[in-house]
């Protein structure tokens, strides 16, 4: 499956009405919950097979949890989760396990998510090991082979985590899910911790895999800019909700909801020319905690758009224009 | 050094130009570490001149030294393992030019924090987490402007105000905990100015914080560099960032000065093949997606072995044999634009010297 021919219309990923809570315990002994966490709040969208989804948002509005959520490393409170026609929240932990093989993540930091003691070749192969049946011999070869997929010599398989560099480290961390051939590849923030110039030579890498291996990504990232690049389609997160998602072209040139033109506004640009021209929207205050979010659309508190109706009524979530969505009452 | 630091001409010797407006010389600064597995060679012979009211960008990777290079301005590395090897930092203070380098201890901390406040990344470790946050800001006041208490106090709730705190007065007895990342960044930067200096140096103040947040700050910072006349120097891995904030950017690599020009013309002409491909690898928010980034291969350069060549060599598209055997000068390619490059990028040719 070459990008190309791609973007099918059967979704890969389906997600519906997808809540995760996460419970405030208060007392040791009597421990009572006290409140929740609603660090993702009724979320639905669908991920193509061969795309990359982008989800973007600010520390703490769910796109992690989201990412976690899908692939039940955490058990979602409510909603349903679809992979190729496959519940995942119905399934138990022996079922999963058959299926996790599939979906596949990169982490945010390869410090701590690859284990310091094993070498790199165990640390590729344990996905393997996990799966059961593969002889050593072929998981030897497996693994140097993705060595070389991911751009490192197969001759450094005997080192250890501490011996490579950060952008190194991540591409470790994409060979090891990449082990057993995944069709779908959570992306958490995979190249936040790098420097700028390492940032592209791992962008290029997923590309090139996704290219080469029909890989379908959920990409979640902070960083608008390298969103715009790697997306097929983007979604933007506020608060545990979808504020808005659409093709990656409408979306950037064309928002229609308050945060996504604020967020966009705010992105500066590597061009004095251009930032002398631009004039960030700027935001009231701070994001509200996710433990006591307010009433009606989440965003009015900051919304320079605000009316009564926003702190009375969750604004609907809907299809705006074809394949755009966005959640505010003021987008016609 | 290529001669005058201040205008980069190698016949001038620094008694005329602009040295009289410039309120920070620092020249040939090299600073290094000595770790267990060997001394880490972080800053290798920078030099850089600011003038008042101007806001110098500097701009590199983890590790090329432009944080090790501004902290040790302050002294503020640890010292032992870090050494200042060489340099001087002629800074204008309130009691007369001095070099900042080798004041005592006593002379030193009435500089800091009076004439040169400084904002960090992380507001977190930098503030004191058992003192509320009025009394960090005042402490400043009573200590350098001998100010009392209750002057100190009235101060700060008006310095609390100015960088944004709703309800000052009620916020003066808050800890730091009690604020969000944003808030106590604009504590910092309260503490930064809360003794008048005439210069602020800038730490990635706003890389831990979210972009709508980080838009607030940056309009707090000019307001502020504007309204009390600071020079400014931007410590900042984000080209976007400098190239809306700084008038000159210095970009660093492997402990050295790559580059340094106008901030429009280092965007538009870049003149050291670092700055080329670091501009070119990143994407914009503002056009639509390209085919491929330009990478830059290879990586960061070892700093354990003394640079004894281009510490960009390695990973250099334009590499010929002289940048793996000699350290380059700064080349003035313009006025105020030099670049530490035997490759002309202009002419697509090795320099003549």
């Amino acid at each position: 499956m070459s990008n190309e021919s791609a973007v099918d219309v059967r979704p890969l990923v389906k997600v519906e009405g997808l809540k995760q809570h996460f419970p405030i315990t208060r007392g040791v002994i009597f421990s009572r919950v006290v409140g929740a966490v609603k660090a993702v709040d009724g979320i639905s969208f669908e991920i193509f097979r061969g795309e990359t989804l982008g989800l973007v948002g600010e520390s703490g509005c769910g796109k992690s949890t989201t990412g976690r959520s899908i692939l039940q490393l955490y058990r979602p409170t409510a909603g349903s989760v679809q992979f190729d026609g496959n519940e995942l929240t119905e399934l138990d932990r022996d079922e999963l396990g058959a299926i996790r093989p599939r979906i596949q993540m990169v982490f945010q930091d390869s410090y701590s998510s690859l284990n310091p003691r094993h070498s790199v070749g165990k640390i590729i192969a344990e996905p393997m090991v996990i799966d059961g049946g593969y002889a050593r011999g072929e998981m030897n070869r497996r693994v140097a082979e993705l060595l070389e997929l991911v751009g490192l010599n197969p001759k450094h398989r005997a080192r250890f985590p501490h011996e490579f560099s950060g952008g190194q480290r991540q591409r470790i961390g994409i060979a090891r899910a990449l082990a057993l051939n995944p069709d779908f590849i959570v992306c958490d923030e995979p190249i936040s911790a790098l420097d700028v110039s390492i940032q592209a030579q791992v962008v290029n890498l997923l590309q090139r895999l996704q290219n080469e291996l029909g890989l379908t990504y959920l990409f979640i990232a902070h960083d608008l800019s390298m969103v715009r690049h790697i997306s097929t389609r983007v979604a933007v997160m506020y608060l545990g909700r979808v504020m808005e998602l659409a093709d990656n072209a409408d979306l950037f040139n064309e928002p229609l909801h308050p945060y996504t033109q604020s967020l966009i506004s705010a992105v500066p640009l590597p061009d004095p020319k251009a930032e002398r021209e631009r004039r960030p929207i700027l935001l009231k205050g701070d994001l509200p905690s996710p433990s006591n979010p307010p009433r009606g659309c989440v965003f009015h508190t900051r919304c320079p758009l605000a009316q009564a109706v926003c702190s009375e009524e969750v604004p609907a979530y809907r299809e705006v224009r074809p394949g755009h969505w966005a959640a505010c009452h003021f987008v016609e | 050094m290529t001669g005058c630091v201040t205008c980069l001409t190698r016949a001038c010797d620094g008694k005329e130009g602009k040295r009289l407006v410039s309120i920070l010389e620092v020249s040939d600064l090299a600073v290094e570490f000595n770790t267990i597995e060997g001394v880490v060679h972080a800053v290798n012979g920078v030099s850089f001149s600011l003038d008042s009211r101007e806001t110098l960008g500097i701009v590199g990777e983890s590790g090329s030294g432009k944080s090790v290079s501004m902290m040790s301005l302050l002294r503020l590395i640890p010292e032992p393992p870090g050494r200042i090897r060489s340099g001087s930092a002629w800074f204008d203070s309130s009691k007369g030019r001095v070099d900042l380098l080798s004041l005592s201890k006593t002379k030193r901390a009435a500089v800091r924090g009076r004439d040169i406040g400084f904002v960090f990344q992380d507001p977190m470790s930098s503030l004191n987490p058992l003192m509320t946050v009025g009394e960090q800001i005042a402490e400043s006041m009573r200590l350098h402007l001998e100010l009392g208490d209750r002057e100190a106090r009235t101060r700060t709730v008006e310095l609390l105000d100015r960088v944004g705190i709703p309800a000052a007065a009620e916020r003066y007895g808050n800890y730091p905990h009690q604020f969000s990342g944003g808030m106590r960044q604009r504590v910092m930067i309260a503490i930064a100015i809360a003794c008048g200096p005439k210069l602020l140096i800038a730490d990635e103040p706003t890389t831990a914080l979210d972009v709508t947040v980080q838009a607030q700050i940056l309009d707090l910072v000019k307001s502020l560099r504007d309204e009390l006349g600071l020079a400014v120097i931007w410590i900042s891995h984000d080209l976007g960032v400098v190239a809306g904030l700084a008038d000159r950017v210095i970009v660093m690599y492997g402990g050295l000065v790559a580059e340094c020009a106008s901030v429009d013309e280092l965007y538009e002409q870049p003149r050291h093949p670092y700055t080329e491909g670091l501009l070119e690898a990143l994407p914009r928010v503002d056009q639509d997606r390209g085919e491929e980034l330009r990478s830059i291969e290879g990586t960061p350069p070892d700093l354990y072995t003394a640079p004894g060549a281009c510490p960009f060599a390695p990973r250099c598209s334009y590499t010929f044999d002289r940048c793996r055997r000699e350290v380059p000068p700064r080349y003035v390619v313009n006025n105020g634009h030099d670049t530490a490059c035997f490759y002309d990028l202009a002419e697509r040719r090795p320099r003549s010297e």
